[in-house]
């Protein structure tokens, strides 16, 4: 286990909560995400486990070693971890490579090479920062992370400043670059595409608390609240009744009820992705279609049910329905997520 | 020809402003060819040797002084939060407002054989009488001095500091590296072209100085210029003597400008603000006992002792007499202000608009008077009037009036002038350093708003340079009020200024009658810093 977080509590001044008993576990190798709307606590948690910041109550500890418990806090400088900073932090009167040498902890020459030369940064040693590019200050802020081989490396929303190509190109190649050094990493980002690609376990916050842990594919299709549905991906909610045979009755068809609440007259809600939402003129479930956009392999179609409840429906047939219509809609039953609320 | 003149304005305004501002050294320079004479010849043999080492002796110490006083108080206040932080940051630059001539006349007087501090000493331990340090030496005057002007690179320095945002500290200690490590790799370089625009005042300020040394009896250069010229009344000797003053500033310039273009990508995009290191209970005793400290020595214990002289002569010198000095002074500071700022805001434009590599030397030439010293101005200006001079009264015979004596020697309208030489720089960088907020795409922008022209200049350029204007004003006022070299030299017979009268009074040890003038310089030089520093929090 290389990183552990152990029920950490922070308020800021004026008892703004922004962590609350957050826990969550990365092995090593591995590459966790932190994702969630601006504000809801993810730098602040990054900052704690680098130690810039001080969590009020609870303990993180890096490759088993206690960085912070009751009364303990260790400084950033003795941590070693690794930070690549939102804007480089880059320090300016160095070049690259005394930028990558910086730190007391002088490192082998051979493992600098290497870094180099998988970085890509091979013949611009000797320039300065400002002579570089967007990508390739990046590159060198994660060479100069990687450089005295952090037991953890921290990555602060790193591709925000970049355009989108690039972006992604990067994200590729950053895994990439870790898996060879099999460095262990924390990503905080606000872009859950880049979460995908890139991390192995992803978390998603909201309010200071850690709603989910999760590998992608669970996050996706099995999300634990109505919050982490909503965030990840696209998805509509649809609201719904139990009726006393145990089933969830909704203006789409009928279901097993999913829900945990025992009370079968509290509300229920189904949550579906719009690729799990087929047109079938034999259905007698309808719904009227108010929008259809063009989505390069299909069409994007947007129904609306009696109930003012809308939904969409992906199609890979790219020929347009008309609008105002009302046509028959089926639910693929194995990806349909419920939970106890009333919509 | 219209167009290539537009396109050339802001080199053809700069450099008619260096020209005009650098016509004194010019002068001067041309002076180093003159014919050899015999009280030349004596000065480069028996004297220049002493004011060379004696001038570079005193530099030395300044500039080493004001930058262990200035960076070390810039570094504990910018990064470290103790009890009477923010009110320390206010304090520490509450000595500007003491001229160095001022504080060099009260050190004297307190450590002088019959001052208090000896005079206690040989009555409660007169053991120790024999080994008490000499004032009157270059250990005293560089004292003095730094304590006068080590403000400028505490500023300086914390204005360094302040632009770097945390993340460049986060990112040293993320990479293992304590708090000094990142103090000597990261923080000081990266504030290295804020402390040496600081120190490099500070080597003007010491080269410049005239009264402190005076006081002292410590033959520098500035003094050798004024006692060449009082002493053998040879205006070619004191220039000549100047023109080695003039290569020394010509050659500080092109190694500053050089540091600053290395440089100039430092502080870019916008950082997170710095968050303040909370001192545990012992080391913010010693930050608070350190900044005190300094704080006593450079301003408790000079204003303490003026109060005390100023009481005893309250009676007899707050007179008329005392007034018209007071209206004397601020006249000129006020006329040297206005004309300075605008030479300076004129100067500002034309380097924004033509960003090329002859207009950048122009304008850095323009500034080049404030490390002339003043009585190397003075003497230069004295040249340039004696020329004009004979121009206008030839022209005013041909005219057919009579004239004798001069037009413009000794008239009051000079001092303006060479306060706007000597004190551009102080009105001009402030300004400058808010212009280059402007960028060019704002232009742009206004323009597609189709706001351009004076709508432009007062919706957008105004507001946003506004504070360098304020910042340079009070600057310029409070330099000029200190000014004493320039004023003692070029001022009309018998146009006294407090700063002038200070000077006469202290050469002949009456330091109680100087006190209260000095007093009043104190107060008026305070106003301005009090601005200052409450202006200065003030954020864009």
């Amino acid at each position: 286990m290389s990183l552990s977080v152990d029920h950490i509590h922070k308020k800021h001044k004026g008892n703004l909560v922004v962590a609350q008993d957050i826990c969550f576990t990365i092995e090593k190798g591995e590459l966790g995400a932190l994702i969630g709307p601006s504000g809801c606590g993810k730098t602040t948690l990054l900052r704690m486990i680098a130690g810039f910041e001080t969590p009020d109550s609870g303990s993180i500890s890096i490759n088993g070693q206690e960085m912070v418990s009751s009364g303990r806090n260790l400084s950033p400088d003795r941590r070693h971890t690794g930070m690549v900073f939102q804007d480089y932090a880059l320090f300016p009167h160095l070049t690259v490579m005394e930028n990558i040498r910086f730190g007391p902890v002088k490192s082998k020459r051979s493992h600098l090479d290497k870094l180099i030369r998988i970085t890509g940064l091979l013949g611009s040693e000797k320039k300065y920062p400002h002579e570089l590019s967007g990508g390739q200050q990046q590159r060198v802020a994660l060479a100069r992370a990687l450089a005295p081989r952090p037991a953890l490396l921290l990555m602060d929303e790193p591709f925000s400043n970049l355009d989108v190509s690039l972006r992604e190109s990067l994200s590729e190649e950053v895994r990439f670059i870790l898996r060879e050094f099999d460095t262990t990493g924390l990503l905080v980002t606000h872009n859950q595409h880049e979460a995908f690609a890139m991390a192995d376990r992803i978390g998603v916050m909201k309010d200071g608390r850690l709603l989910q842990w999760d590998t992608a594919q669970t996050l996706y299709s099995h999300p634990v609240s109505a919050d982490v549905a909503g965030f990840v991906g696209e998805g509509s909610f649809i609201r719904g009744h139990r009726s006393a045979s145990g089933s969830v009755e909704t203006l789409i068809g009928s279901f097993a009820d999913q829900g945990k609440n025992e009370n079968y007259s509290a509300g229920i809600t189904l949550f579906v992705r719009p690729e799990d939402v087929f047109l079938d003129h034999k259905s007698p479930f309808k719904a009227r279609l108010i929008k259809s956009h063009f989505r390069g392999p299909g069409r994007l179609h947007t129904f609306e049910l009696d109930s003012k409840d809308q939904f969409t429906c992906l199609t890979t047939c790219p020929i347009p329905l008309d609008l105002d219509q009302e046509y028959g809609i089926s639910i693929c039953n194995r990806h349909v997520s419920m939970f106890d609320i009333a919509r | 020809m219209i167009s290539s003149i537009k396109k050339q304005s802001g080199f053809i305004i700069s450099g008619s402003i260096a020209l005009v501002t650098l016509a004194p050294v010019l002068f001067i320079l041309v002076s180093g060819f003159y014919a050899e004479s015999d009280i030349w010849i004596h000065l480069r043999q028996y004297v220049l040797p002493d004011l060379l080492k004696n001038t570079a002796v005193l530099i030395a110490g300044v500039i080493f002084t004001t930058a262990v006083l200035g960076i070390s108080l810039a570094w504990l206040t910018s990064f470290h939060e103790f009890r009477g932080r923010r009110l320390f940051e206010k304090l520490l630059l509450f000595p500007l407002a003491i001229p160095a001539y001022v504080m060099a006349f009260i050190y004297t007087g307190l450590f002088d054989f019959s001052g208090p501090i000896q005079t206690g000493i040989r009555s409660h331990f007169p053991v120790l009488a024999g080994y008490f340090p000499e004032i009157r030496s270059s250990w005293g005057v560089i004292m003095v001095i730094s304590l006068s002007i080590f403000p400028y690179v505490f500023l300086m320095a914390s204005q360094g500091f302040r632009s770097m945002g945390k993340s460049m500290v986060e990112a040293s200690q993320s990479l293992g590296s304590g708090r000094f490590f990142t103090l000597f790799r990261v923080t000081i370089p990266m504030a290295k072209p804020w402390i040496f625009g600081g120190l490099i005042l500070v080597f003007m300020e010491t080269l410049a100085d005239f009264g402190a040394v005076s006081v002292f009896n410590y033959d520098t250069f500035t003094t050798g210029v004024y006692k060449a010229w009082y002493g053998f009344f040879s205006i070619n000797a004191a220039s000549q003597l100047a023109s080695i003053l003039v290569v020394i500033v010509l050659v500080i310039f092109s190694a500053e400008s050089y540091f600053r273009r290395k440089q100039q990508f430092f502080n870019k995009g916008n950082h997170q603000p710095m968050v303040r290191n909370p001192l545990s209970g012992g080391g913010s005793v010693l930050a608070i006992g350190y900044c005190s400290l300094v704080f006593f020595m450079a301003f408790v214990i000079p204003v303490g002792q003026l109060v005390i002289w100023a009481k005893g002569v309250f009676q007899i010198e707050m007179s008329s007499h005392y007034f018209r000095l007071l209206a004397n002074t601020f006249l000129l500071g006020i006329m040297g202000m206005g004309f300075t700022m605008a030479v300076a805001v004129v100067l500002a434009y034309s380097g924004r608009t033509m960003n090329d590599i002859k207009t950048g030397i122009a304008a850095k030439l323009s500034l080049a008077g404030y490390a002339l010293p003043g009585t190397v101005l003075a003497v230069g200006i004295i040249n340039v009037v004696a020329q004009l001079d004979k121009v206008f009264s030839d022209l005013l015979n041909l005219a057919g009036f009579q004239v004798s004596s001069g037009v413009l020697n000794g008239s009051l309208l000079l001092l303006p002038f060479c306060y706007m030489v000597r004190f551009l720089t102080a009105g001009y960088n402030p300004v400058f350093s808010n212009m280059t907020r402007i960028t060019a795409s704002m232009d742009e922008a206004a323009t597609l708003m189709k706001v351009s022209g004076l709508t432009l200049l007062s919706k957008i350029h105004l507001p946003l340079i506004r504070r360098g204007i304020m910042t340079g004003s009070i600057l310029v006022l409070v330099e000029i009020i200190k000014e004493m070299p320039v004023t003692l030299m070029l001022r009309p017979f018998g146009w006294d200024t407090l700063a002038v009268k200070i000077f006469e009074l202290t050469s002949e040890g009456e330091w109680e009658r100087a006190a209260l003038p000095a007093i009043t310089l104190v107060v008026a030089g305070m106003v301005p810093i009090l601005f200052l520093s409450i202006v200065g929090r003030k954020r864009y």
